[in-house]
């Protein structure tokens, strides 16, 4: 890669981090009540939806009522996006004057918004009136986010309280993290990208002439082009904070209107990974120590750098069969080499694969680049990333509750090697904790095997995968990867908008994310009502570089030690036949 | 015969293993081995690996039936491997538990009719003709609780119980290994007694405490026969753990199939992966090293107890032993030596210190407390003054008595006396003289100090102070510094006022202590403690111990103790050590980080497992795959075999120490976990490729494969 290429992913990095504590701080001070400066603009607003919705914010939760709410939320979430596809031909705000969604569509599309994976079995501009972009699919983008949110603060005051028996209240952690940390951030991101060029529009598409003339597949000559616009600014903004990542158009963030400027792409890139990043110190401010937050945030930005590293190298060296014909393949002033098949001319190699890692690191989703067209090895990284369960900076909310209870195993392991019954953050880690966490671990990696080995011999699943050989094997892996994960980015290459790949993603999305939350919720509420037990000698430090890389070794080892074979079938043995 | 034995016995006892072996196969009844879901599923694939082999015999195998035959071989040895562990450290117990049970022999008892006889202000000379007469001869057996019992010189104790009347020397060595006799006597801290001792001389009357079957030596033997063991909530959880990540590998290797099937189709050549090689690839990346060895590791643990002759009534307690924060210890017998011994004398005024000496050993002479004897040495040592016959002096020996709360002797008129200080000073003043000022400045100076200091007069003239101080025990400070190390924190528990026990305190090294203790105040000290999320650690021997100890999360009760305080603890320490706790906490250490390192080495393992089966798996259909084959094995049938073998032999090599233990360092938290993270697993991932190259190389060499 060039200097400017390192250049660039440094200056990304160090921007991440720049913001991770002003803004980890604030959001802590946003749940745990405090003023945060916009109470004066938002606190009435705020106040105004308990009475509307008959909240008592002071009533606090216990772990039950807490996921019946959240999981009660969802489902009514859920029944509306379905709904509003199902009806959007007789719904205002459709100028395309498109009909409705298929029902297996509709129920794989309700499912992957409302579970925050937004995988996209359809294509956007062709198929959703705008009425359904807003008022179903963003506003999931919204409350799927704030619920990821919800989830984990319930966890980190589990961790926080001392022989408690609740957790907050639900109501309120949604209406806090929409009104004063989604809502603000969107709003500044929307108006930053529509100063890009980002389209906003209620408008239909435009027809325009072309200024060149061209034919297409069949030889038929092609005079005109069509212009899609709508309101894409204000959903792609949260779509990146909220770590949704579907697309406003068909090809997601690699759309000139999506995804315009090098600046744009940059804040787009920066959105990703923002919130979860910053929700580390959140943490850590919330249980009374910020290293504890610093060290997690390490464990995730150590495997993203090194997994990053892996992917530009991949991409960058290209295909080394194109290199042996002779090809020049080096990056150089006037080209930039490795492998541009899939990749914008605009983001070139550097920008593509930092998308590529951040998108699946964050379960993000969102692409400006085609997984499918990496090298073996590049498309490696992006599946690896989900495959680790979405934990290295993952979802907002999700991915350091998720990366929390790869913590409790670690300390479960590392404190029976020190001797004692372990702790984390003061919190014995017992039977029932280790049986939650090894459901949280078992649960996606489930979906993922079982769901591709169903698919990979059932008629319905190979009917679809335009691939021959390993890579046809490695794209059916990667959408489950994908939706088991609740990640949503997609490899080419696949057909999944049928009804096998629409029902079988679906069911795989909606059980990855709810039995987690489930579970999730069971252990914050056992840890809550747990004793606190103060540190000494004796304890393990879980704030140290020593805990950090052991913190790294579960993930790293839990995600390969379960998917090596497959991966050995996918993108390794492709990666081997090219060296042949 | 005595548990002292055990000590010495060897890990590879032939006995031992040889019924170990034995036990081995019968372990391999479906019923036991469902117990254990990692090593069950080992177990169901050896069966199954056997019917392929079946199968191929009769022609229609889905591999070589040679091939088919090593991997069913293999899988059965790493099932009677981890059966072997098992049966290695059940096996230690079940010796132990034998000699035991020489002791509960049927014995033949003497009941007495009256239960509520009391022979308090019986002055008869011989109480005990008049309760011979009373005698009914009873099958230990049949005795109940509350019965009583008469064991005369040479009978054995029959059960359980508390000495009503009596005084007699006990030999408890079946018990406790220790062969010097031990005094029981009626009523204080000594009058229990356990069944199955014998009584050398005198005679006991005993009220019957326990059941048959409930006795302390029933307890005893069951918990060393393992026979009522409890999986310990760590152990659980763990094991919750183990499952999870079978289910996961499970899944892993069960959906290889249909992937490979597909990849079959889309490389458009070679065979599916065989079902002996998934039954092979899942048997060793599940967890069976820790697996197999986890219940071993359980059983070891309390059988290291056993060796350090504490009885501990639960796993669980051995397990919290690890946990301990804070250490409650009493201060005499445990921090000091038993007993004050004099230190110096400080003469008074126109006294020199050789008087002084010599009136201080004369009159303590007739003394035999501990202290008594503590001045006759140092005298002796000081200023060589030979002890002398008290009755060869002709001397007349004036007793303790709580009234004057002074001892002494009257000699060719002189009237040496030594007591407290306020005691003497009423006596100088009846006997006409004067307490010397510079005198009660010494007293205070030795009071402030944590010494006792006890003044000696000669009829009015008060001659000086002799200063008594508690010895702190050699190795004590050290102790104290590496429980702090391991985050332990000590407290001394005294009766002490606060001047005296702060001066111990700092000398001895502890973290904290409570002075004038009283059985409320230990109590409330401990629930403190727990409120704050502490665990807490203690001993103790007496009744009024009980409490506490019932409160304590371990709680080691003295074997020399009351029924009360043993019934109290979850340990019995049968040498009544109370430094043994420090013991205790170390072998709790041990467990838990021989189960996490041991984990920790198995799934490292995995890494070099894959590398061996992978490629081997894939051969026929990605040759490709073969690059991945780093060790360079032979060929896929010995690289699968290889692994499974390396698998099975690995459970064999660790059995020693699963048995022993991982030795447990007080150094800190951050630098154990270190050291064991790169001994068990950056050794864990190293380790098996050289062993599953090694394993290829010798199979190559004899044209096995």
């Amino acid at each position: 890669m060039t200097a400017n290429g390192y250049l660039q992913l440094g200056l990304f990095l160090v921007v991440l981090l720049a913001l991770v504590k002003p803004l980890g701080w604030y959001m802590a001070r946003v749940y745990q009540g405090q003023p945060v400066g916009l109470d004066r603009a938002l606190g009435p607003l705020e106040r105004l939806m308990y009475r509307l919705f008959g909240t008592r914010p002071d009533e606090e939760m216990n772990w039950k009522s807490y996921t019946v709410a959240v999981l009660l939320f969802n489902a009514l979430g859920l029944l509306a996006v379905y709904g509003l596809q199902r009806l959007q031909g007789a719904l205002p705000l459709n100028p395309q004057g498109l009909g409705a969604v298929t029902p297996d569509s509709s129920f794989n599309t309700a499912i992957s918004f409302a579970t925050n994976t937004n995988w996209q079995g359809y294509g956007g501009e062709t198929t959703m009136s705008y009425l359904t972009q807003m008022l179903a699919l963003n506003a999931q983008n919204f409350l799927s986010a704030a619920t990821g949110m919800a989830v984990l603060v319930a966890l980190i005051r589990g961790l926080s309280r001392r022989s408690a028996s609740t957790i907050g209240n639900f109501w309120v952690d949604m209406t806090r993290s929409t009104l004063y940390i989604l809502l603000p951030l969107a709003l500044l991101l929307a108006l930053l990208l529509v100063s890009q060029g980002v389209v906003q529009s209620f408008s239909p598409a435009h027809t325009v002439p072309l200024v060149q003339a061209t034919a297409d597949a069949d030889g038929n000559q092609v005079t005109e082009q069509v212009l899609p616009l709508g309101p894409a600014a204000s959903q792609i903004a949260i779509k990146q904070l909220g770590t949704n990542g579907g697309g406003f158009f068909n090809v997601n963030s690699a759309h000139p209107f999506e995804n315009p400027t090098p600046l744009s792409n940059f804040l787009e890139l920066l959105a990703i990974l923002l919130i979860p990043a910053a929700l580390c110190y959140t943490f850590g401010k919330m249980v009374g120590d910020t290293r504890q937050g610093w060290a997690v945030l390490a464990a995730m930005t150590v495997v993203f750098v090194a997994l990053l590293g892996v992917v530009a190298w991949a991409e960058q060296a290209g295909n080394p069969r194109i290199a042996a014909l002779g090809v020049d393949t080096v990056a150089s002033d006037l080209q930039p080499g490795g492998n541009m098949e899939g990749k914008e001319t605009r983001f070139g190699i550097t920008n593509s694969v930092l998308w590529a890692a951040a998108t699946t690191a964050a379960s993000n989703g969102s692409v400006n680049s085609m997984h499918g067209s990496y090298t073996p090895l590049g498309g490696f990284v992006p599946m690896f990333l989900m495959q680790m369960g979405e934990v290295i900076f993952g979802g907002v909310g999700s991915g350091l509750y998720g990366m929390l209870i790869f913590a409790i195993i670690a300390v479960f392991i590392a404190g029976l090697m020190v001797g004692r019954t372990p702790e984390y953050l003061g919190k014995k880690i017992e039977a029932y904790e280790m049986k939650m966490a090894s459901l949280i671990i078992l649960i996606p990696c489930a979906l993922v095997l079982v769901g591709t080995a169903i698919a990979v011999v059932s008629p319905g699943g190979t009917a679809t995968i335009f691939n021959t050989g390993a890579r046809g094997f490695s794209e059916v892996l990667y959408a489950f990867t994908s939706a088991g994960n609740n990640n949503g980015s997609a490899f080419a290459g696949l057909g999944a908008n049928n009804i096998f790949y629409n029902i079988m993603l679906g069911i795989a999305m909606f059980f990855s994310r709810y039995w987690i939350i489930i579970a999730t919720l069971a252990i914050a509420g056992s840890l809550a009502s747990k004793k606190l037990v103060p540190a000494g000698p004796g304890t393990l430090p879980t704030h140290t570089p020593l805990f950090v890389v052991l913190l790294i070794g579960v993930v790293l080892l839990v995600g390969a030690l379960t998917f090596i074979p497959a991966l050995a079938l996918g993108p390794f043995v492709e990666q081997l036949q090219l060296l042949q | 015969m005595t548990l002292q034995k055990a000590q010495s016995r060897p890990l590879f006892e032939p006995q031992i293993v040889q019924r170990a072996v034995l036990d081995s196969f019968k372990k391999l009844d479906p019923r036991v081995q469902v117990r254990n879901p990692v090593m069950f599923v080992v177990f169901v694939g050896a069966i199954l690996t056997t019917g392929l082999w079946l199968q191929a015999l009769l022609g229609q195998g889905e591999a070589p039936a040679s091939f088919i035959f090593a991997i069913a071989v293999w899988l059965w040895f790493t099932v009677l491997f981890a059966n072997f562990a098992e049966a290695m450290a059940e096996g230690r117990g079940k010796a132990q538990a034998d000699t035991l049970k020489k002791a509960r022999r049927d014995i033949k008892a003497k009941r007495l009719a009256n239960r509520d006889l009391r022979l308090n202000g019986d002055t008869s000379t011989s109480p005990i003709s008049k309760l011979q007469s009373q005698i009914t001869s009873i099958s230990s057996s049949d005795l109940r609780k509350g019965d009583v019992v008469l064991v005369e010189a040479g009978d054995f104790i029959p059960m359980d119980g508390e000495v009503l009347e009596g005084v007699a020397s006990v030999d408890e060595s079946a018990i406790t290994g220790e062969s010097a006799p031990v005094i029981r006597e009626s009523g204080g801290d000594r009058s229990a007694v356990t069944g199955g001792t014998r009584v050398l001389s005198d005679w006991l009357v005993i009220r019957i405490t326990a059941n048959p079957g409930e006795t302390f030596l029933d307890r005893m033997i069951s918990m060393v026969e393992g026979a009522k063991r409890q999986k310990t909530p760590n152990e659980i959880a763990l094991n919750i753990l183990l499952a999870g990540l079978t289910i996961i590998f499970l899944l892993a290797t069960v959906t290889l199939l249909p992937f490979s099937i597909y990849s079959v189709n889309a490389a458009g050549q070679g065979t599916p992966i065989t079902v002996t090689v998934l039954v092979a690839l899942l048997v060793c990346l599940i967890p069976t090293t820790i697996g197999g060895l986890l219940s071993a590791i359980g059983i070891a643990g309390m059988d290291r107890m056993i060796q350090a002759n504490v009885i501990a009534m639960s796993g669980r307690a051995v397990e919290a032993a690890g946990d301990v924060d804070v250490l409650l210890l009493d201060k005499t017998g445990t921090i000091t030596l038993g007993n004050r011994q004099a230190t110096a004398f400080i003469p008074a005024n126109g006294v020199s210190e050789a008087n002084l000496a010599d009136a201080a050993q004369l009159s303590s002479l007739a003394d035999e407390t501990p202290e008594g004897r503590s001045i006759v040495v140092l005298a002796k040592e000081k200023y060589n003054i030979r002890e002398r016959d008290i009755h060869g002096l002709g001397a007349e020996f004036v007793p303790f008595t709580a009234q004057t709360r002074m001892s002494g002797v009257n000699l060719n008129g002189q009237q040496i006396r030594k007591g407290a200080a306020e005691s003497i000073d009423a006596y100088v003043k009846q006997q006409g003289g004067t307490f010397p000022t510079e005198v009660r400045t010494v007293v205070e100076n030795i009071a402030r100090q944590g010494g006792t200091p006890l003044v000696v007069a000669d009829c009015s003239k008060v001659l000086g102070v002799v200063q008594l101080k508690d010895i702190v025990k050699g190795g004590m400070k050290e102790r104290f510094a590496e429980l702090r190390r391991m985050g332990i924190k000590t407290v001394m528990i005294t009766g002490d006022n606060p001047l005296t026990a702060a001066a111990i305190a700092a000398e001895a090294g502890v973290d904290d202590f409570l002075a004038q203790a009283t059985p409320e105040a230990k109590l409330k000290l401990i629930r403190e403690y727990q409120q704050g999320g502490r665990l807490v650690a203690m001993t103790g021997d007496g009744t009024n111990d009980a409490p506490a100890l019932a409160q304590a999360d371990v709680a080691v009760a003295m074997n020399s103790g009351t029924q009360a305080a043993k019934e109290a603890g979850n340990m019995v320490d049968l040498d009544s050590n109370p430094t043994k706790l420090i013991e205790v906490v170390e072998i709790g250490k041990q467990l838990l980080i021989t189960r996490g390192s041991l984990t920790t080495f198995s799934i490292s393992n995995d890494i070099a497992k894959y590398f061996a089966i992978i490629p081997a798996a894939f051969a026929s259909t990605y040759p490709q795959l073969n690059q991945l084959n780093v060790m360079g094995l032979t060929s896929p049938e010995s690289a699968i075999a290889s692994a499974v073998i390396f698998n099975a032999l690995v459970i064999i090599v660790l059995i020693p120490l699963a048995l022993r233990g991982v030795r447990y360092r007080a150094v800190g938290a951050a630098a154990l976990l270190q050291r064991n993270l790169l001994i068990y697993g950056l050794g864990g991932l190293i380790v098996p490729f050289i062993g599953i190259k090694l394993i290829d190389v010798l199979l190559t060499l004899f044209g096995l494969v």
